[in-house]
């Protein structure tokens, strides 16, 4: 064996053992959340949780029920605006790339993308909550919406622009119009990847406290009411984690182990989803 | 001698500023396979993509001159291109198959053109994907997805799913050059029994192939009609130099 | 898979077939001509030597054709190069009929010489021979072609012979000098048909074995 090749061999073992703890490094945080959470949540959480309401200060037991539904809620306004808004945003950046409104638009999205969440929760407030003078959960839903509308547009433009223009192509060559086409044969073979688009954002949202703050502020009470303040699974495990109370704490990691958990169902969801559309989708 | 099927007088191309077709002029017999043969570049892509208008869908292109089919004008103020598109069908270098069934895929052009009962249309893609010699390789599984098939089976479906909205001419841009040699001669063979019925241009860089299956071949060469012949006399006794060369390889 | 290449070249096979009918047509027509002395006979096989041309013609063009559009290989070359081949063999065979009859008609201005003996047998076997040459390319048949190609050497053999007997006319009295030639002529005529079956039977070797057996014997 000549000295190059074992030199060469040499510097291959180091890249390799760089990359190993580097992925160790990048791993480590998370590994280290979903233990304590896991270890901290899963005693805690039990039945009650589910299906009871908050007790008054100083009681024990009691649960979240009302922040499982608002959260639920509020992530289902927010989709119920932003995806087909987002959609449509998409759809339209990748047909006029170039056009002015697009570059505005796309230009917008970038900077939304960027904004803090709390400002958003600001914003939503000074136009839905002062005017009316009262907390809601609708405001609460839009304001979480608006941070998912940026992730939803820029996926949806790339995802279409990665369709290839054959398909575009071959629906018009066969006397499709080009919405038809669009909707009949490049929105599909995108769907895939916008779903998982649209199901990250919601993950995301799902686990922002800020925003809400100052929209659907809390509830003590059970409420489904869209004008109605709205508890949520994030300010819930918020307020009782800076309580004094022993018990508020146990909650707030049975709640934090709930939003981790919720989390990982949407992402498998989203895995499942795109592997079977894309059964029928990729060659 | 009957009416050509396409004629084309005087027809200028641009993409932008640039000038690509310089005064084609020629007429497509009905119900023949006429050929387009040429260097990479020569036009001849452009020229099959402007019958249907399929250009349109660039930005700053357009033609100018005329294109009559039926004596009807191809680029006439009033042409509602969806319709001209329906009765020109085109097929890709690349299969380009939707991400459906193969069922739904050669059912598409029905289905956008108002359908029909669900008889009908089981009856109109069985047809379709038997002219285009597909049916007895995928008749078991209609319903499952259009990526499973082989590269020159993708092409079959493409060719039956322009079939299936019966149209009257059928532009196919380069549609072997992705596949085979086994898959290229079926679809030759496919083209040789298609012209019966229909009025076919395609355009192919293999000139053996355009001696195949053409009867009529024209000749591009940056972006001029230089020849157009009987396929035979083109290869046997082209009339022009340029011609002579290109066909013998000896050209450049 | 059926190939349109393969009508194109059953086309051509036929017109090589039509063409092979008349070519024995005219080689029976020459040899009835002759031995009936019947000029009228021998004048319409000249004036039919004609359609023979024009069908060399018309296969030859088809089969260019078929290589400039097909760029025929393996098989399909070798059948393309064997009718190019066979053609114009069968397109002499004709015309070496139609010299029989020239010869035949000027024999007919002068008094016969004698009841012909060899020469029907030299015209019989020469006739045998396209015939089975055909045949032999029709269906592909190297065992009929190798038994044509032998039988040549007989063809020869009833040609000197034939030589021989006309010499002795010819040494009797010089009288007979004049039809004793153009007689020898004629078995040259059909010595030189059968060649052109052995060169047909040679050139089906060929298509079906991809072996050229044409001047192996030299070796």
């Amino acid at each position: 064996m000549t000295s190059t090749s074992l030199r060469r061999r040499l510097v291959s073992r180091a890249a390799e053992a760089f990359c190993a703890v580097s992925v160790v490094i990048a791993l480590l945080p998370l590994a280290l959340i979903l233990f304590y959470v896991v270890k901290e949540g899963i005693g805690a959480l039990n039945a009650d949780f589910f299906t009871k309401m908050p007790k008054p200060v100083g009681e024990a037991g009691g649960g979240m029920a009302n922040a499982i539904a608002g959260t639920l809620i509020l992530i289902a306004i927010a989709a119920g605006f932003a995806v087909p808004a987002g959609v449509i945003c998409g759809i339209h950046l990748s047909e006029y790339p170039k056009s002015a409104f697009s570059t505005i638009v796309r230009f917008a999205a970038d900077v939304l993308n960027g904004v803090p969440s709390i400002v958003v929760g600001i914003f939503v407030y000074g136009i839905l909550v002062l005017p009316v003078k009262r907390f809601s959960a609708l405001s609460g839903g839009v304001a979480l919406g608006i941070l998912m509308l940026p992730i939803v547009i820029r996926t949806t433009e790339e995802l279409l622009r990665l369709v290839p223009a054959g398909l575009r192509e071959g629906a018009l060559a066969l006397g499709a119009t080009r919405s038809r086409a669009i909707f009949t044969v490049i929105l599909p073979a995108a769907l895939p990847g916008i779903l998982t688009g649209i199901l990250v954002a919601l993950a995301r949202v799902a686990g922002e406290t800020a925003p809400l703050l100052f929209t659907a502020f809390n509830n003590r009470y059970w409420s489904t009411s869209l004008t109605q303040p709205i508890a949520s699974l994030t300010v819930q495990v918020f307020t009782y984690a800076i309580s004094p109370y022993e018990d508020w704490h146990r909650q707030a990691w049975a709640g934090a182990f709930l939003l981790v958990m919720m989390i990982l169902v949407l992402s498998i969801a989203a895995r499942l989803a795109v592997r079977r559309l894309e059964r029928m989708n990729r060659p | 001698m009957n009416e050509p099927k396409i004629h084309v007088k005087d027809f200028d191309f641009f993409y932008g500023a640039s000038k690509v077709l310089h005064g084609i002029s020629m007429d497509i017999p009905d119900r023949q396979v006429t050929a387009l043969i040429g260097p990479s570049g020569c036009g001849k892509s452009t020229f099959v993509r402007s019958i249907n208008r399929m250009n349109d869908i660039i930005p700053d292109a357009r033609g100018t001159g005329t294109i009559l089919i039926d004596g009807k004008n191809v680029y006439g103020r009033d042409t509602d291109v969806v319709a001209l598109r329906r009765r020109v069908g085109m097929v890709f270098q690349k299969s380009n198959p939707f991400p459906k069934s193969i069922f739904e895929n050669v059912a598409y052009g029905l289905r956008i053109n108002g359908g029909g009962s669900k008889r009908e249309m089981a009856e109109i893609v069985e047809r379709s994907l038997r002219r285009a010699a597909l049916w007895e390789e995928v008749k078991d599984r209609l319903h499952s997805s259009a990526f499973a098939l082989s590269g020159g089976q993708q092409q079959r479906l493409c060719i039956a799913r322009a079939l299936a909205v019966d149209p009257e001419i059928l532009l196919m841009d380069e549609p072997a050059s992705a596949l085979d040699p086994i898959a290229t001669t079926k679809i030759e063979e496919l083209i040789y029994e298609l012209k019966s019925n229909y009025t076919i241009v395609i355009v192919t860089h293999n000139m053996q192939q355009a001696a195949r299956v053409s009867d009529k071949t024209a000749f591009f060469m940056m972006g001029r009609l230089v020849e157009l012949g009987d396929t035979k006399t083109m290869f046997m006794t082209p009339k022009e130099k340029m011609t002579e060369d290109y066909v013998t390889g000896r050209f450049g | 898979m059926q190939r349109h290449f393969d009508r194109d070249i059953e086309e051509i096979k036929q017109l090589l077939l039509r063409m092979g009918g008349l070519v024995e047509q005219q080689m029976m027509d020459s040899v009835r001509a002759l031995l009936d002395r019947n000029s009228d006979l021998a004048q319409l096989v000249i004036e039919r030597d004609s359609e023979i041309d024009q069908m060399e013609l018309l296969i030859d063009q088809k089969t260019i054709e078929l290589m400039a559009v097909m760029q025929p290989a393996a098989s399909d070359l070798r059948f393309v190069a064997t009718i190019m081949k066979i053609t114009p063999e069968l397109e002499r065979i004709a015309d070496l009929a139609q010299d029989v009859c020239e010869r035949a008609i000027e024999l007919n201005r002068e008094p016969q010489l004698k009841p012909l003996s060899q020469l029907p047998l030299l015209a019989d076997n020469a006739q045998k021979m396209v015939r089975e040459s055909l045949d032999s390319f029709v269906r592909g048949d190297v065992e009929l072609a190798r038994s044509v190609i032998r039988h040549d050497d007989v063809v020869d053999q009833l040609t000197e012979d034939s030589f021989r007997s006309l010499l002795t006319y010819m040494l009797e009295n010089p009288r007979n000098i004049s039809s004793a030639i153009r007689l020898t002529f004629i078995g040259k005529y059909f010595e030189r048909m059968a060649d052109g079956a052995t060169n047909i039977c040679e050139m089906v070797v060929y298509l079906v074995e991809g072996k050229m057996i044409k001047h192996t014997h030299m070796q």
